[in-house]
């Protein structure tokens, strides 16, 4: 109790200052001559957000950078070495391979749920509770994905998971893809006798993108079907006169027109999934090959204290989303010429 | 190629749009079976995904009820068959007894760092769309361009040189240039990494509903003689009600969703329920029942607003994502 009352008097004397301290400027800004005053006016406006941006955003990730030059200690400048480690180390060359799975895999199979549900409950009897359905994962945390999932995925000592339940139900199913009943399916990277190579993403590591894909799927399925209740009427009814199927009209009318739609779709999830942390932090941690990029900076910086390694994968995220942003501007803009011609 | 009609759907479709529904009528002939057909697979794949998106979480609903010894030895499907209810795994984890886990404490932490971080961020940015809107300055096209730039700057960037920031204030040579106000662990400083990191959102979603607000309203109230402070107080402020709503939901899940920001600033007493829940999982990983109700606690408020506000929620992931 203390606390919250503690904080409802600092929240309001916060923003009481603010107020009264942009009041005080605005009307100081009234005094100035006045081909300045719509000029600082504006500033005035701008003030909070910009220094906000500055000190806590803009001003951080410059010096992140700096420091991802730095040694561990942040002490000797040591030009691209620390980026250099991320590439020769194998487990941080894991990770990355790692994030790039997650990228593709989550990105793809998110993208082709959203469709499926958005396409096919259009219309549908139930399609609000289908939609809902596909989305009350997504305004759960991710932490508390991963922990509805553990009860899925969990082995011994829990004897009760959900997975090893349906595999030791079928018969003939080898132990090593979980016949037995016995597996933990986060800790063991191989899969049906096969064992992945050190630095390739192990079967685990497909299992937490599943539970990526549970959480995100509903975002894409609302977006998705927004866009293709904006699809013109006019244009699927003409196409059906010429004969075209459902089916046809689907693909060769609704996606092209919802091309652009589509592209921010995954490029928002590209996103997610190069920033993936919580999932793998609730649940293994990053431990049996499991560890993002970004899995990875945590531990790096927080746990192990390496400042100049942890700044080299945190830039290495900013690296990666760089191109998905570009590519996401073009491919947007191409969407936008076809829409015009 | 016969004509595959179409529209037929109009006995199994729902439409829910006055317009659809005249559309589909002059096409639906005698061939409604064709497209009940076409679309029967269609159905399946969405029931058998509506099955496996819920189940998981069903799942820990019905064993956050079920007492320590059922949970552990007997899945939670077999619940159906044997039913048994207890909330005594919520009495444990929301008791503040020595060695439970005071869920109730962390949530209420979850509270003061969310509210005020919305109300902040959503506030602040509301202002600058104004300035980006409707007000003449040098730079103005070139810095909101800067701001959207920021968009791209992933969070990982930014923490520790704010954590340093917090913890040791920022000097150059022996001019402090800002104190050292020790706020790691306090709600200061999670309040202000919220904000600062929501703010290019914020001021994307609001700036593009802001400028499209109709010009002779605003121009009207400048002839009258009001300055930009009226205009925004008396003006912007009302006719921005719903955007403020969907922009304040979506931070809302947002940050109370968040665990990163939290583990590197919050401490272990101002923890959101968020850390509380990854910790319990991570320290006392074979409570399995407890972990169940610690996560219900914690996804029962998202669900709820989600449920209550669905309408401006989505709405604001529209707007987010159209233009994105």
């Amino acid at each position: 109790m203390g606390d919250l009352i503690w904080a409802l008097i600092t929240v309001t004397l916060a923003i009481g200052g603010l107020l009264a301290v942009l009041g005080g400027l605005y009307w100081l800004s009234g005094r100035l001559p006045k081909k300045w005053q719509e000029g600082a006016r504006s500033w005035v406006f701008l003030l909070p957000a910009m220094v906000a941006m500055i000190v806590g955003l803009l001003v951080p990730a410059i010096r992140t950078i700096y420091l991802s030059l730095l040694d561990d200690n942040g002490k000797d400048f040591v030009g691209l070495s620390n980026f250099k480690t991320v590439f020769t180390t194998t487990g941080t060359r894991l990770t990355v391979f790692n994030s790039m799975t997650w990228v593709f895999v989550g990105t793809i199979f998110t993208t082709i749920v959203g469709l499926s549900v958005a396409r096919f409950a259009d219309g549908m009897r139930g399609e609000k509770a289908a939609k809902s359905a596909i989305f009350i994962p997504g305004a759960i945390s991710l932490v508390g994905a991963g922990i509805i999932w553990k009860f899925v995925y969990d082995g011994p000592p829990f004897e009760v998971g959900l997975l090893n339940s349906i595999t030791k139900s079928i018969p003939g199913l080898p132990a090593s893809m979980g016949g037995d009943g016995d597996r933990i399916w986060l800790l063991e990277r191989g899969f049906g006798g096969a064992e992945p190579p050190a630095t390739a993403p192990g079967f685990n590591t497909f299992l937490l993108i599943v539970i990526f894909i549970w959480a995100s799927a509903g975002f894409a399925t609302v977006i998705f079907s927004a866009a293709i209740k904006g699809v013109p009427d006019s244009l699927i009814e003409a196409a059906k006169v010429d004969g075209a199927t459902d089916r046809q009209a689907f693909y060769k009318v609704t996606l092209p027109y919802i091309r652009a739609t589509i592209v921010t779709v995954a490029t928002t999830i590209t996103i997610g999934g190069l920033k993936a942390f919580d999932i793998v932090a609730a649940t293994t941690g990053g431990r049996f090959g499991t560890s993002t990029i970004a899995n990875e900076f945590y531990v790096t910086k927080f746990v192990q204290g390496r400042g100049g390694l942890g700044s080299a994968l945190a830039v290495m995220i900013f690296i990666l989303v760089i191109p998905v942003v570009v590519m996401n501007r073009q491919a947007q803009k191409r969407a936008e010429e076809m829409m015009g011609a | 190629m016969s004509i595959t009609p179409s529209g037929a759907a109009l006995g199994n479709k729902q439409l829910t749009s006055e317009a659809k529904r005249r559309r589909r009528k002059p096409l639906s002939t005698g061939e409604a079976t064709s497209r009940s057909l076409s679309s029967r697979p269609g159905r399946i794949i969405v029931y058998c995904l509506m099955f496996i998106w819920t189940v998981p979480t069903f799942g820990i609903l019905v064993s956050s009820f079920r007492p320590e010894i059922d949970v552990k030895t007997s899945g939670w499907w077999t619940w159906f068959t044997d039913p048994s209810v207890t909330f005594e795994n919520y009495r444990r984890v929301l008791s503040s007894a020595p060695g439970d886990d005071n869920m109730a404490k962390f949530f209420m932490n979850s509270l003061i760092i969310t509210i005020p971080s919305v109300i902040l961020s959503v506030g602040i940015a509301l202002l600058a769309s104004y300035a980006f809107s409707w007000m003449k300055f040098k730079g103005r096209d070139w810095l909101f361009v800067a701001v959207v730039a920021l968009l791209m700057v992933p969070l990982q960037m930014a923490l520790v040189p704010l954590l340093q920031l917090f913890t040791g204030g920022a000097h150059i040579g022996s001019v402090t240039i800002f104190p050292d106000l020790n706020l790691t662990g306090t709600y200061v400083g999670v309040w202000i990494a919220h904000v600062a990191f929501g703010l290019p959102f914020c001021i994307f979603i609001l700036k593009n509903f802001v400028s499209a607000l109709p010009k002779e309203l605003i121009e009207a109230a400048r002839v009258d003689g009001a300055g930009h402070a009226t205009t925004f107080v008396r003006l912007i402020v009302p006719l921005s009600v719903p955007a403020i709503a969907s922009l304040g939901i979506f931070q809302f899940m947002w940050i109370w969703n968040d665990y990163l920001i939290a583990l590197i600033f919050a401490g272990r007493e101002k923890a959101p329920v968020t850390m509380k829940l990854a910790q319990v999982a991570g320290e006392r990983g074979n409570a399995w029942h407890l972990l169940t109700a610690a996560g219900m606690v914690s996804m029962i408020l998202p669900i709820c607003v989600f449920f209550a506000l669905q309408r401006y929620f989505v709405r604001g992931l529209l707007a987010g994502a159209v233009k994105g």
